[in-house]
């Protein structure tokens, strides 16, 4: 007989410094198999699979512990079938951190065969220090001139493969990226301190201005304001495939970026870039605490500064458009919910509604929609009778990768409805 | 064993030869020795298509448990979404004397969806059509993968109401709940499950399909068979739609939170709302152990000293809430009320319930093992049980938490431990044993809510008598000649 507790997992990389599967043994088993992830999990509620659900997940978790179960086909499709986005562990009575062993079983996979050739494309690469450079002509996404224009090492090579893209809206790739558009640093008022900007892959190649926008309004109000250009990629599209020495190289990267000035917080403008910065960091061997801290929402942090007292001030128009919000998952499972809206409640310019299914996931989901586009869409159906019946003509929402697939959903259903990103409205009024 | 790092040597699997794969390495993993035949998967296959039929290893482990956090493999998994191939299924099982376990959302906590002989896992929770909502006639028709509270949602936007609310209504399936005959909260007022289903179509044991009841609310025209499938946990048939009535949807609700100094005075509290002809929506309670393990995360403060909670709450017109309440206060005064919150925001009633919502993620507190039972005792003997559960608990020395619907007697008995602990596992049989007893003496029932399966099926005996359990027996045997529906459930001689 074989003692289970002397199964062994294969090596992970010594240099990796993500977690093991092995890790998480402890947490698997406070899955107490009740169900309760079927009415919160996007993955699930598209396919009614059990295969899908999150619960299952810790099922076969568990089984490859124990040594029952293999890197089967099956467990490597079902383990695909999760787009990370905690929606699962933020209702777990137990806060079994399913995203977590998720993607740890999905490291497992790619330490024991190999990226999936989604992956590969990032792996030829690694260590490419050819990052930021100057970018030629706009083109479409969907052009091989992205190829050119965006790192290997990017999120958006891993959720946008060119052979994904058939019949998908996408916004065209910035003329010129958010890093040829702003300085390294801009000096503020000396009382007040410096704050570093995250821009993460979208907004420094497809929506510039969202970080234009940034890098104003914490200008107007009197930051010091820090854009390393030495930043890259969060690490969230590479964790989601599985590329554990990719996020772990992404995260020292970003670091050592940050650590060339003192800043009193790092704000975000995409959600994903700001969970996977926070919470994924921050669980990582090493030292990424003092980074993790520092990381905010811009939402969270313009409410922390008083911002919404000073939009309070303001005289509401009279020609309000009709706004309503979409909660990414990445903030809604952080509990980011209030802010987001405080602040579109307060704009002038904006007459706020609530939608139905507001946090719904839109289906993106990292590399998910490039994995799986008919399940992304099928998620992201869910979300259109509640747009539509909100009457809005604009949602906004506060995540690149969420305005993205809201477009392409909205555009699938024939609404006339555009997504925004919540700064660029504060744009609009906050001169 | 084969170890995970061998077995990533040669990860994927032929797809030509999945079935022999599979085989050879569950054998070899000493998962199981009984293996679905290889021409039985080609017929599953042309009956509802090759996606839809599995015997890989992954999917024999994500169908192999339930709620009850009890693990047995199955041999295949289907995937059904039409009454025809359920009906083939059956017949076809029959014919190769495979059992068959019927499947929702797998979130019962009896273990009837539990494959405790192997199998085939026929998973239902495609078959999640809304087909039909009948506004003059309040009638929904429904597939039994519908989940509970999507009906619920779609028939309000109609000024509807579909009244069992359980707990797991948010995932647990409409199908699910007939053969459970699910209860929840509201039931104290609108009643079970069996209360609502008009009619079904079912797929028998030896794959005839059957149709009983119909659209009318009456229907005397031979046996009542609709309310003998509710409530039979999958054992006499796969229900395949579901004919539901349904309410006028209540104008509007009033909750409120009383705290008691003890457990008599909020018993006796709900004696005197039942015996003033006052039947609210819900009454529930939570005694003080459940009260100890939310003090610190309630949103709604509760006083030191106080032993017991009632969260009532009425609905009706909005002109008929504040009478309905005043007369409740009324006749609660008496005993021994700390503190009143009556919410007068639709946020301050979802704080109220927060508190109740907040007890079941905090029982993990005490110790990590829960043995959940739902008993239910006359309403009047609510204090007695309760009483009962306190010495038992003292006696064993184990936590047991109560809470549930005092307006019903359906109490929700919690008996927490830690497995780890030397001999745990035997004194938790002489716990429960002594809770079924007490409950059966005072003229209970052991189980409320959740059925027998597997998990109660050693207790039947304590509530039945030999000659009403041979002739529930000899019904089995009418419907399933070959026992291959949902084997060894309900029943203690056959159950595994």
């Amino acid at each position: 007989m074989t003692d289970r507790s002397e199964t062994t997992l294969p090596m992970a990389i010594v240099t990796n410094k993500n977690k093991s599967l092995r890790d998480y043994e402890k947490v698997i088993r406070e899955c107490v198999k009740c169900g309760v992830c079927q009415a919160h999990c996007p993955a699930y509620q598209a396919s009614k699979r059990e295969g899908a659900v999150a619960r299952s997940k810790v099922a076969l978790a568990a089984a490859l512990l124990a040594g029952e179960v293999g890197l089967e086909q099956r467990l490597t499709e079902d383990i695909g079938m999760c787009l990370m986005c905690g929606s699962c562990v933020a209702k777990c009575p137990n806060k079994v951190p399913t995203d977590e062993i998720v993607g740890a079983i999905r490291r497992e996979i790619t330490d024991n065969r190999g990226l999936s050739p989604l992956g590969k494309g990032v792996s030829t690469l690694l260590g490419s220090p050819a990052l930021m450079k100057t970018l030629g002509k706009g083109g479409a996404l969907v052009s091989p001139l992205m190829f050119k224009k965006v790192p290997e090492t990017s999120g958006l090579r891993l959720r946008f493969p060119y052979a994904a893209m058939k019949d998908r809206t996408l916004p065209k790739i910035a003329f010129r990226n958010f890093f040829d558009r702003v300085k390294e640093f801009y000096e503020g008022s000396p009382e007040k301190p410096v704050i570093g900007f995250f821009a993460g892959c979208s907004i420094t190649y497809l929506y510039p201005e969202i970080g234009e926008h940034m890098v104003d309004i914490l200008r107007r109000l009197g930051y010091s304001v820090f854009i390393p250009k030495g930043q890259r990629c969060c690490g969230i599209p590479a964790l989601s495939t599985g590329n554990g020495r990719l996020v772990a190289e992404l995260a020292e990267s970003n670091v050592a970026a940050f650590g060339k000035r003192q800043v009193s917080h790092i704000v975000t403008a995409c959600a994903s870039c700001n969970r996977g910065t926070k919470e994924y960091y921050a669980g990582m061997k090493g030292d990424f605490g003092d980074f993790a801290g520092k990381i905010v929402d811009f939402s969270v942090f313009l409410k922390n500064d008083g911002f919404l007292s000073r939009l309070a001030g303001m005289e509401k128009r009279p020609d309000r458009v009709r706004v309503t919000y979409h909660d990414p998952c990445h903030l809604k499972t952080q509990g980011i919910i209030k802010e987001p809206r405080e602040l579109l409640r307060a704009l002038p310019q904006v007459d706020f509604v609530e939608m139905a299914d507001a946090d719904a996931c839109c289906g993106l989901g990292g590399t998910f929609s490039a994995s799986h586009y008919e399940d992304s869409v099928r998620i992201g159906a869910r979300k259109v009778p509640g747009l539509k019946e909100s009457g809005a003509a604009l949602v906004a929402t506060a995540c690149p990768g969420c305005i993205m697939q809201l477009q392409d959903i909205v555009n699938r259903a024939g609404l006339k409805m555009k997504a925004v990103h919540i700064l660029e409205l504060l744009a609009q009024v906050a001169g | 064993m084969v170890t995970l790092y061998e077995h990533a040597r040669n990860p994927f699997l032929d797809v030509q030869n999945a079935w022999q794969e599979a085989k050879s390495t569950a054998i070899e993993q000493g998962i199981t020795e009984i293996f679905m035949d290889e021409q039985v998967v080609k017929e599953l296959e042309e009956i509802v298509g090759a996606d839809n039929v599995s015997i890989a290893p992954a999917d024999r482990i994500t169908h192999s448990y339930d709620a009850t956090q009890k693990q047995h493999l199955p041999e295949a998994v289907v995937y059904a979404c039409t009454t025809e191939a359920v009906s083939r299924i059956m017949k076809l099982a029959n014919r190769e004397m495979i059992p068959v376990v019927p499947r929702g959302a797998g979130s019962g906590f009896s273990g009837g969806a539990l494959p405790i002989r192997g199998g085939i896992v026929l998973v239902l929770t495609r078959m999640d059509r809304i087909l039909e909502i009948d506004t003059d006639n309040l009638i929904a028709e429904v597939e039994p993968g519908v989940i509970t509270g999507e009906l619920q949602r779609q028939v309000e936007k109609l000024g509807l109401f579909y009244p069992p609310d359980p707990a797991s209504k948010e995932f647990s399936t409409l199908g699910g709940n007939v053969a459970e005959c699910a209860g929840g909260p509201r039931c104290v007022k609108y009643g079970v499950t069996k209360d609502y289903v008009l009619g079904l179509t079912v797929v028998m044991p030896t794959g005839e399909v059957i149709r009983t009841g119909g659209k009318t609310l009456k229907n005397v025209v031979g046996y009542d068979l609709t309310k003998l499938f509710v409530g039979s946990e999958g054992t006499l048939g796969i229900v395949t739609r579901i004919i539901l009535k349904l309410l006028p949807k209540p104008a509007a609700k009033k909750t409120m939170l009383v705290q008691f100094l003890t457990i008599e005075g909020a018993a006796q509290a709900v004696a005197a709302i039942i015996g003033a002809k006052i039947i609210p929506t819900t009454l529930e309670f939570m005694d003080a152990a459940t009260i100890g393990c939310i003090r610190g995360a309630s949103p709604i403060p509760l006083d030191d000293t106080c032993r017991a909670v009632l969260i009532i709450e009425v609905d009706g017109e909005p002109a008929t809430l504040d009478p309905q309440v005043e007369r409740i206060m009324g006749v609660i005064q008496p005993f021994g009320i700390l503190a009143v919150k009556i919410a007068a925001t639709p946020e301050e009633s979802e704080a109220i319930w927060q508190v109740r919502r907040s007890v079941s993620p905090s029982l993990r507190k005490v110790n990590p093992d829960k043995f959940n039972e739902d008993i239910v005792v006359p309403r009047s003997k609510v204090p007695d049980m309760i009483r009962a559960l306190e010495k038992i608990s003292a006696k064993y020395q184990v936590p047991i938490i109560n809470f549930g619907h005092a307006g019903d007697g359906n109490i929700h008995v919690n008996v927490m431990v830690d497995l780890r602990e030397h001999g745990m596992a035997e004194k938790v049989e002489l716990v429960l044993d002594e809770v079924f007893m007490t409950t059966v003496s005072l003229s209970g029932s052991i189980s409320g809510e959740h059925g027998i399966g597997t998990a109660k099926a050693k207790y039947l005996g304590m509530e039945l008598d030999a000659a009403t359990i041979a002739s529930m027996q000899r019904i089995k045997t009418a419907f399933d000649p070959n026992n291959i529906l949902n084997p060894g459930k309900i029943f203690p001689e056959t159950s595994a």
